[in-house]
């Protein structure tokens, strides 16, 4: 309601035992108000008359004092006598004290045993959701070979544009500074045995074999995979995903394949640059801090770094990108349907790519090591 | 003292000489006209007319293009950041979709703007809470997630949500969109009852036929080529006499039948 002229008032005068309390002037919800324990100030009435006669502008405010009072009395065991007070307020105050009786609070708590069996059941759900995602991607890709003119190629383009040609300049940075930490790190070791010039080799194994694909899925984890589940999440909650279904399209085939395919060429070229950046940043600290020539740092490179490592390097950022393409396309289809959905299907995804590159890069280093490569 | 500029008792809501637009685009020129207090008041029109647009610029999440609109006679348009803060406080919005933020319980929602806006312990905020949500009919979900409840349930929790401060003005965007006609008309019988309570003066931008000839006092049509008002008046009247062959058609359904 508009400001407030007169302030709110509570007059209250004890005749015997019975306490009358006039609630007057303007009352709003953003302004200072009586208080019952003030107004009662110390006495022990036996009976309570609330009225209303000089009640100006009224809201909510005036509600909130009189149901203290009820509820004061209701306590104390004094009758409250409210059949003084306006019908409006009247009825507003019945319809308060029901509201408060009938409101009983949701208990969410769960004991052990429940949440135990919430977590496995969910984690057979995921797993459930996970396998039929895999298996509808297989059979997204069997159609796709099947029928090649269907695939939607302009989305495939649009993918690969965003995920690869906009991911550059973080993939620059990103590796040049770590071709640049290796280097220093390095140096500190290998410059105390006079071995300067094996920075060089230190730099371009780490990069070619480990750090470009590592780096390359890290960021494009935070960067892609983030804004899959995100657009995918959004679309779910728009009812477009159920669209698509029901004309009989798969969402597999129409939104997640293109995604999964940009990501899978788009990875390996940006490992492949990233490799190089590195390298280039490596060769820049090898230059200003160990006075290696940029000539006798590419030889010294080409030593120790062969294709079968640059196919590993490879053969791990394809992996990674399937790995970063299906965590967000998976999270952002299994989204809840809401703003706050979105939120944790995006982090989600971000976490679960992350998570699993690193497990991928693990099992690659075993599985490399046994194959001699 | 007050304020001389200010009459001794304007209208809710007065706006004159409104342009809005988008991006360069005019969606509606030159409008001009008034709300009284405790009136409940429509803007009708097809889609597109700019119904939207312009409770958007009447709320404040658009500057207008031109015009301006004032609140119980204070200017809101150009109204500097604390007199737009004060004046905030006395009206609530209740959207399309209800938007319920959707991390928060019904009860916090509801509880939210109590808390931003008033001196009320969280005790009292909480009981305020329970009384808004009963008086939509939300007894026993205040906590529940917005996720957790149907779309007419989200709609009256907004509604909660925008009566929570006892604004002056309620604008409603769309309330009965997408609502059952039982459910639409408990949401009509429940503005009625708002307005009755407490005087509060209700904008309802809708084109359910239902509601306008239901709960409106007054109405204005607004067109998309005229890109403003081309009536102004009660729904009843201007289905039975006015001439205008997009009046007769949007209050008769397009079928001229007569209105019933």
């Amino acid at each position: 309601m508009s400001s407030p002229t007169s302030p709110a008032r509570a007059d209250a005068s004890l005749d015997g035992a019975t306490l009358s309390v006039q609630v007057a002037g303007d009352w709003s919800i953003t302004a200072p108000r009586p208080h019952w324990p003030a107004t009662l100030a110390g006495r022990t009435p036996q009976r309570v008359v609330l009225a209303g006669a000089g009640l100006g502008q009224w809201d909510s405010s005036v509600l909130l004092f009189l149901f203290e009072t009820q509820q004061w009395c209701r306590i104390a065991g004094v009758h409250c006598d409210t059949k003084a007070l306006p019908e409006k307020i009247h009825a507003l105050l019945r319809q308060m004290s029901a509201s408060h009786e009938t409101s009983v609070p949701f208990d969410r708590s769960e004991n052990f045993f429940t949440s135990v069996g919430d977590a496995t059941i969910d984690v057979w759900r995921k797993t459930r959701i996970f396998a039929h995602f895999i298996g509808e991607c297989v059979l997204g890709v069997m159609r796709l070979l099947k029928h090649p003119r269907k695939f939607r190629w302009a989305d495939f383009v649009e993918e690969m544009q965003l995920c690869g040609a906009m991911a550059l300049p973080i993939v620059s940075l990103v590796s040049f500074l770590v071709g640049v930490t290796l280097a220093y790190t390095g140096a500190i070791v290998l410059r105390q045995y006079g071995g300067d010039i094996y920075v060089a080799d230190l730099v371009g194994l780490s990069m070619v074999r480990e750090m470009g694909a590592l780096m390359t899925g890290v960021v494009l984890a935070g960067r892609t995979g983030a804004a899959f589940a995100a657009t995918l999440g959004n679309m779910k909650a728009n009812e477009e995903i159920d669209a698509l279904e029901t004309l009989g399209i798969p969402a597999v085939d129409f939104l997640v394949l293109p995604r999964l395919l940009a990501l899978g060429v788009m990875m390996p070229l940006l490992a492949i640059y990233s490799n190089a950046l590195g390298i280039l940043g490596g060769m820049a600290v090898s230059m200003k801090v160990l006075s290696i020539p940029p000539t006798a740092y590419w030889v010294e490179l080409l030593t120790i770094v062969d294709l079968s490592d640059l196919l590993v390097g490879v053969i791990k950022a394809v992996v990674f990108g399937l790995i970063i393409g299906l965590a967000g396309c998976l999270r952002g289809i299994d989204a809840e349907r809401s703003a706050a959905g979105v939120g944790r299907a995006a982090t989600s995804a971000v976490v679960t790519a992350i998570l699993l590159i690193i497990v991928a890069d693990a099992i690659f280093a075993v599985a490399f090591d046994i194959l001699g490569l | 003292m007050s304020d001389p500029a200010i009459p001794a008792d304007p209208p809710a809501i007065e706006v004159s000489g409104l342009t809005c637009g988008y991006d360069g685009t005019t969606v509606l020129k030159n409008l001009s006209f008034s709300v009284k207090r405790g009136e409940v008041f429509f803007v009708i029109g097809g889609s597109g007319c700019g119904k939207s647009t312009l409770l958007r610029n009447l709320i404040g999440l658009h500057v207008p293009l031109a015009g301006t609109v004032r609140f119980l006679g204070q200017p809101f348009t150009h109204a500097d950041l604390a007199a737009r803060r004060a004046m905030l406080k006395t009206f609530g919005v209740l959207y399309q979709g209800g938007a319920l933020w959707s991390s928060l319980t019904l009860r916090q929602n509801v509880a939210l703007p109590l808390e931003e806006y008033t001196p009320l312990s969280p005790r009292e905020v909480g009981e305020l809470a329970t009384l808004k949500l009963a008086q939509v009919g939300l007894t026993g979900f205040e906590d529940y997630y917005p996720s957790e409840i149907s779309g007419g349930m989200k709609k009256r929790a907004g509604l909660a949500r925008a009566l929570a401060l006892d604004p002056s003005i309620v604008f409603l965007d769309e309330p009965s969109a997408g609502l059952d006609p039982v459910t639409s008309r408990k949401l009509d019988e429940l503005v009625l009852q708002v307005r009755e309570t407490f005087g509060t003066t209700l904008v309802v931008v809708s084109h359910e036929l239902a509601s306008i000839y239901g709960i409106a006092d007054r109405v204005i049509m607004l067109d998309r080529a005229e890109q403003g008002i081309i009536a102004e008046g009660l729904p009843r009247e201007l289905a039975e006499r006015s001439r205008d062959p997009r009046v007769i058609d949007f209050l008769h359904r397009g079928d001229r039948a007569p209105v019933k």
